[in-house]
């Protein structure tokens, strides 16, 4: 009698994600671009990620508990999350004080107001990124040189330039990292966005673990790649080669851990592809022609606002219908 | 005063607030709030323009024809709008010239027009000068506030005197981007009083 099929009720099929599994798991996928801008640019990494962890949780943690009396939620990680990788968006001689006011903007103004984790239309992270960048011009846009040794100096580290800024003004081309050291992350720029590699690898996981589809960034890098490509064609004098828009700036960072976000991104393959391509496009739009040299954050943010129309515009087929 | 004529007079200052509540004469809110001197200056003249129109399309309402109320009504505002703008650059050449156009552009703000349509042309002439004192009163009240935060935030400073050192200073507050988020804040907090003192009300009534 050991043999008798047992039929619970539904649902049948029990997976085992969770919110906090899903968090967790993106927190480890970066751990490899974290030890690499700890190598390159040392202790300052570690005190400017763990303040803005520490903040994002505390924030998150101070407004639910006593201006939303809800139960805080805090342990599902997508502060940490928002933390890491706001931390992740910012120079590595950042003022530990411009880190506090960035997690206060990324929680108090990009994600709460709008009913926390789920429900916010713009991703938190890069809200505070663009937020400081605009408040803050100056020290958002000193960017250490990197030293592959355990430097321990704070304030007096050599700046220079990042790879796109070298190319908006028209800079010495010769000066230009080697494909090299851009894979690697020997680069000027914030200080997780400096390893092409480091941050493949975490979204390799991503994409085993099935967390993210290869839609947006696959999209997303390959516009860039190609509508810079055409111009690199047009007149390659003024447009330098597409390999470097590609490996230089935040477009990894973005197109893989950002874009991504699962509550500020479309929901079907198509929308999804629609939404990478915008990116790409408007990325490169600005990186060519706007005013600022890296456009990655103001792109995928512009994208973030017409989720909804493209939710709209590519819903599932109803079967039979 | 009885009661009620003071209630026209204070409901602008909070309940009704013409920017904060009833989002009218965003333009000139978000335009001109980078500072607390700019604010105090554009809600002064805002009030005077408004007690003067509203005033007077009172005292006119019987005799403007009802299909040609609305140039009528900008007519008198422009009036009063080109007064107080030429007083301005003739007394005050500073504020003048860091308001600019939107000394000129209280023509068509929002609040003016709504009041003259909403209240003057259907209270008596007392009634309109209380209602348009309290209503430019309660944009002076927002904007300054507004004024106030974004001042102290972007510029470090207070009524141009400067406490904050400059690094410190967050250059967002003092761009469009600043005036959106303290709008937007600063109205959330009022909506948030507002509806807490109505509560209290209705709880003491039952």
């Amino acid at each position: 009698m050991d043999k008798l099929l047992h039929i619970s009720g539904s649902p049948h099929v029990h997976s085992d994600e969770s919110v906090k599994k899903i968090m967790w798991s993106v927190v480890l996928s970066l751990v490899p671009a974290l030890l690499v801008s700890v190598y390159y640019f040392g202790l300052p990494v570690i005190i400017l990620t763990l303040v803005s962890i520490g903040c994002c949780v505390l924030f998150e943690y101070l407004i639910q508990r006593f201006m939303l009396h809800q139960k805080p939620s805090i342990d599902d990680g997508s502060a940490v999350v928002t933390g890491l990788l706001l931390a992740f968006n910012v120079p590595s001689n950042l003022p530990v004080w411009i880190m506090v006011v960035g997690a206060l903007v990324a929680i108090g103004i990009a994600k709460m107001p709008f009913g926390g984790l789920g429900h916010n239309p713009f991703n938190p992270a890069l809200v505070a990124r663009v937020t400081l960048l605009i408040a803050f011009p100056v020290q958002m846009t000193s960017w250490p040189v990197p030293t592959p040794l355990w430097s321990f100096h704070f304030a007096d580290a050599v700046t220079g330039p990042t790879t796109l800024g070298l190319i908006k003004e028209g800079g010495d081309l010769t000066q230009l990292p080697t494909y090299a050291n851009m894979l690697l992350g020997q680069m000027g720029g914030s200080f997780g966005e400096v390893s092409a590699i480091a941050l493949l690898i975490g979204a390799a996981f991503l994409l085993w673990k099935r967390i993210i589809t290869w839609h947006i960034p696959v999209s997303f890098i390959a516009t860039v790649f190609v509508v810079a490509g055409i111009f690199h064609l047009v007149n390659p004098e003024v447009y330098v080669n597409p390999f470097i828009h590609v490996l230089a700036g935040g477009l990894i960072l973005g197109a893989c851990f950002m874009a991504t976000d699962m509550v500020t991104s479309p929901t079907s393959p198509w929308g999804m592809i629609v939404f990478g391509c915008g990116c790409g496009l408007l990325t490169i739009i600005i990186r060519l022609f706007g005013a600022y040299p890296e456009g990655v954050s103001f792109s995928i943010l512009l994208m973030n606002a017409v989720v909804p129309l493209i939710n709209k515009g590519f819903k599932p087929k109803q079967f039979a219908h | 005063m009885s009661n009620s004529k003071l209630n026209i007079l204070t409901k602008g200052f909070f309940k009704e607030n013409p920017t904060l509540i009833l989002v009218l004469g965003c333009c000139p809110t978000l335009a001109v709030t980078t500072s607390v001197t700019n604010a105090l200056g554009m809600g002064a003249a805002t009030t005077f323009v408004l007690l003067m129109s509203n005033m007077l399309i009172s005292a006119l309402k019987n005799v403007i024809p009802d299909k040609v109320r609305i140039p009528s009504y900008i007519v008198i505002i422009a009036t009063f709008v080109s007064m107080i703008d030429l007083l301005i650059q003739g007394f005050l050449p500073s504020l003048s010239a860091s308001l600019g156009v939107f000394i000129p552009l209280i023509v068509v703000n929002c609040i003016v027009l709504g009041r003259a349509e909403a209240f003057a042309n259907k209270n008596t002439v007392l009634d309109s000068l209380l209602d348009g004192l309290g209503m430019g009163i309660g944009f002076t009240i927002a904007l300054t506030l507004i004024g106030a935060i974004r001042e102290i935030l972007g510029s470090g400073s207070f009524l141009g005197y400067h406490f904050i050192p400059s690094e410190y200073n967050m250059l967002i507050f003092v761009l469009a981007p600043g005036a959106f988020l303290v709008f937007g804040f600063v109205m959330a907090a009022v909506r948030f009083i507002v509806n807490k003192r109505e509560e209290k009300k209705k709880h003491c009534e039952n």
